[in-house]
């Protein structure tokens, strides 16, 4: 019986060392949010589940950037699986820096992926990321303070709408903000919402043969349109502001209306964090009648880079932590108003998802959102905030510096425009588009 | 002769000094008392200052996520590391610029600073590939040996302009006496520099366990200190303040009481010369 019970352990034992043996060490670098952070949190699920341990490399958004971008292009290996954008993706594939994922095991069921979220997340048809959360950008506005305006807010309302309803509910007494928008320098800042207000007004970076289109009417109307409004409506300062300081001012009760990341909605409407909470009403970003809204698309996914020692074990992690049973294990630990949103279609269809109050407009935000088709007028470029070339951040981002000092009353609208016009076509001549 | 200080002159000097200390200090304060409020109460506008109900939530937040004593540690070995390796090489570097000088002893000395001139970025790329090449990338002792190199243009510098006033006759006379010259060094030189010394290795310190950008870009899990403990802690999307604040004042404290303790020493060293 001893003999039996001792060999019986014997194999366990051996049986369980094969099992560890195969394990390795993922190193993960990702971006500091909410559902990174609830992820890291449970990555014990995952080791239970494959043997295989985790260390984060948790940084802000754009350390992250410069740092995985320094590791892959010198194929540094420092890193397993890198958390990266919608920018990042396809140029990286494009360029042979990633993985392809398109071998996931079939009860991974990439088919349930977003349609809008796999095709920005791909070159050529082939994935080269998985979406971990997606979002798009939408209204946000105060119910109570667009009731004592007298006017009520529609599901898809258009750019004028919103202006009247922005100086309406201005009271500058009360320090009450009709409107609270990104101003601040910066392509993922300010340049992201500009660019994709803009797609709204007819407006595009490029026209076919990569020649800048500052010159044209439709931006000049964006940035005057976005100028007059903000100089009336908006919060002072407002060309310094970006994400954290608008939501500050909401949660404050300062902005009548936001227009900015979905993923802002599980703030503002936190109790704990937000004076306006129980307030808050949710629409499509505004159009201007051109068939193009203003919201923008983005997901942070995660790749796995090429050359890694690991790969097999990096597919697993992507599988775990993209799936649908990762979003029901964060529904079954903390709710389902905290599961990653915007990945796969499945969410939105579930019974218990769909009473978020902000489900509904972030799924429609991010289906009316078309990476491939962003502009009215056509253009060269896929993205719908930014356009997918290397050359695009620094650019956009001197370019948003020009927009920010307008805003600030440093120089005109005009003289902004034209500026753009000259860093963008100087820059893309000298990269050899032109 | 002196001149007579009124009471009310002093006075006055006195609250103008504390003005300026406190302008100073203000920023760590704030940090601080940011470091006890919830997420709410630090985005609070107007901002509050001591009224709000004090919480130990963030820093249980932040010990929660995060191995602080790992950070803590490799912060420890890479700012004490590159320290004794550099003051290793820059002991004896000034000691042969300030007594035993050649012609181009200042072209040196000048050479050496302007270093500290090029943007650290332009220098990335290079120093990436070398890492990965002798497999230094996250490694605390790659890391060290790269702020050892950083820093020691400074290091040299200040023990340069130290050593340059103490009177040479004192070296002289130790080596009519028979003294060699490792005997010169430690046992003449060095006692009567060791303010000068001691604030250089403090210095070295805070500016190593300071750094940002190599720390970030030439670590990832193992060898990160503590700034890549704060920054895990900043984001664009989202306001995490009072943990930011909480992760920040534990990655600064052991430096801070390290300055407090040392500080007669390092203000000594810096600015009081060798002989006085």
């Amino acid at each position: 019986m001893h003999l039996k019970k001792t060999l019986c352990a014997a194999i366990a034992a051996s049986l369980f060392s094969v099992g560890t043996a195969n394990a390795d060490n993922l190193t993960i670098a990702t971006v500091n949010n909410g559902d990174m952070i609830r992820m890291q949190g449970l990555t014990e699920d995952f080791t239970k589940k494959t043997g295989h341990t985790v260390e984060w490399v948790t940084l802000e958004e754009n350390v992250l950037r410069q740092r995985v971008t320094t590791d892959i292009t010198t194929k540094g290996g420092a890193f397993d699986i890198m958390t990266i954008g919608m920018y990042e993706t396809p140029i990286w594939g494009k360029n042979g820096w990633l993985v392809p994922l398109n071998d996931l095991s079939e009860d991974y069921n990439a088919a349930d992926i977003l349609p809008a979220m796999a095709g920005g997340l791909s070159h050529d048809g082939t994935m080269y990321a998985a979406p971990f959360y997606g979002e798009s950008s939408m209204i946000m506005y105060r119910t109570d303070l667009m009731e004592k305006a007298g006017m009520e807010m529609p599901d898809a309302p258009s750019w004028s709408f919103i202006a009247k309803a922005a100086r309406a509910m201005t009271d500058r007494d009360a320090e009450i903000n009709g409107i609270c928008l990104r101003g601040k320098a910066g392509w993922g800042e300010g340049g992201a919402f500009i660019t994709a207000m803009s797609n709204s007004f007819g407006a595009r970076w490029f026209d076919e043969n990569w020649n800048a289109q500052f010159d044209s009417r439709e931006w000049s109307d964006t940035l005057n349109f976005f100028k007059n409004m903000m100089d009336d409506a908006g919060p002072a300062g407002f060309a310094t502001n970006g994400f954290n300081e608008n939501l500050s001012l909401f949660q404050q009760g300062k902005c009548g209306m936001w227009i900015d990341a979905t993923v802002a909605a599980s703030f503002v409407t936190n109790p704990k964090d937000s004076k306006v909470a129980d307030s808050v009403g949710f629409a499509l970003a505004p159009d201007n009648g051109l068939g193009k809204r203003s919201n923008w698309l983005w997901a942070w996914a995660l790749g796995i880079p090429a050359g890694t020692q690991k790969e097999a074990a990096a597919k697993q992690f992507i599988e775990w932590a993209t799936s649908n049973s990762y979003i029901e294990l964060v529904a079954e630990k903390e709710g389902w108003a905290n599961v990653p949103p915007g990945a796969r279609t499945s969410l939105y269809e579930n019974a218990n998802y769909k009473d978020i109050p902000f489900a509904k407009m972030t799924l429609e935000s991010i289906l009316s959102a078309d990476p491939n088709n962003s502009t009215v007028d056509p253009s060269p470029y896929v993205g719908v905030q930014f356009a997918a070339i290397p050359e695009f951040a620094g650019i956009a981002t001197e370019v948003s510096q020009e927009f920010s000092a307008a805003y600030a009353g440093k120089q005109t609208v005009a003289e902004a425009l034209e500026k753009a016009q000259a860093i963008t076509n100087d820059a893309m001549e000298a990269a050899g588009y032109k | 002769m002196a001149r007579a200080v009124t009471t009310k002159q002093k006075a006055i000097n006195t609250a103008f000094a504390l003005g300026v200390a406190l302008l100073i200090f203000f920023p760590i304060l704030w940090t601080i008392l940011t470091s006890f409020k919830t997420e709410a109460q630090a985005i609070n506008d107007p901002p509050i200052f001591f009224f709000f109900d004090w919480t130990l939530e963030n820093y249980y937040a932040v010990q929660e996520r995060s191995d602080y004593m790992k950070f803590l540690w490799n912060s420890i070995f890479i700012a004490g590391g590159s320290t004794l390796l550099g003051i290793i090489i820059a002991v004896p570097a000034a000691w042969s610029m300030a007594f035993v000088p050649s012609k181009r002893t200042k072209d040196i000395l000048l050479w050496m600073l302007s270093t500290k001139m090029l943007p650290a970025v332009g220098v990335l790329y290079p120093i990436y590939l070398l890492f990965i090449e002798l497999g230094l990338l996250d490694s605390r002792g790659g890391l060290a040996f790269v702020l050892m190199l950083i820093n020691l243009p400074i290091m040299v510098w200040m023990l340069y302009t130290y050593f340059k006033e103490i009177p040479v006759d004192i070296l002289e006379a130790a080596r009519m006496d028979g003294a060699s010259l490792r005997d010169e060094i430690l046992y003449v030189l060095t006692p009567m520099a060791i303010p000068g010394i001691a604030s250089t290795i403090l210095l070295n310190i805070i500016l190593a366990w300071n750094e940002a950008f190599w720390t970030l870009n030439l670590t990832a899990a193992k060898a990160a200190p503590l700034t890549q403990f704060i920054a895990s802690y900043s984001s664009p999307e989202g306001l995490f303040f009072a943990k930011l604040s909480a992760a920040s004042v534990m990655a600064i404290a052991p430096i801070l009481v390290l300055g407090w303790f040392s500080q007669k020493q390092l203000v000594r060293g810096l600015t009081f010369g060798a002989v006085k």
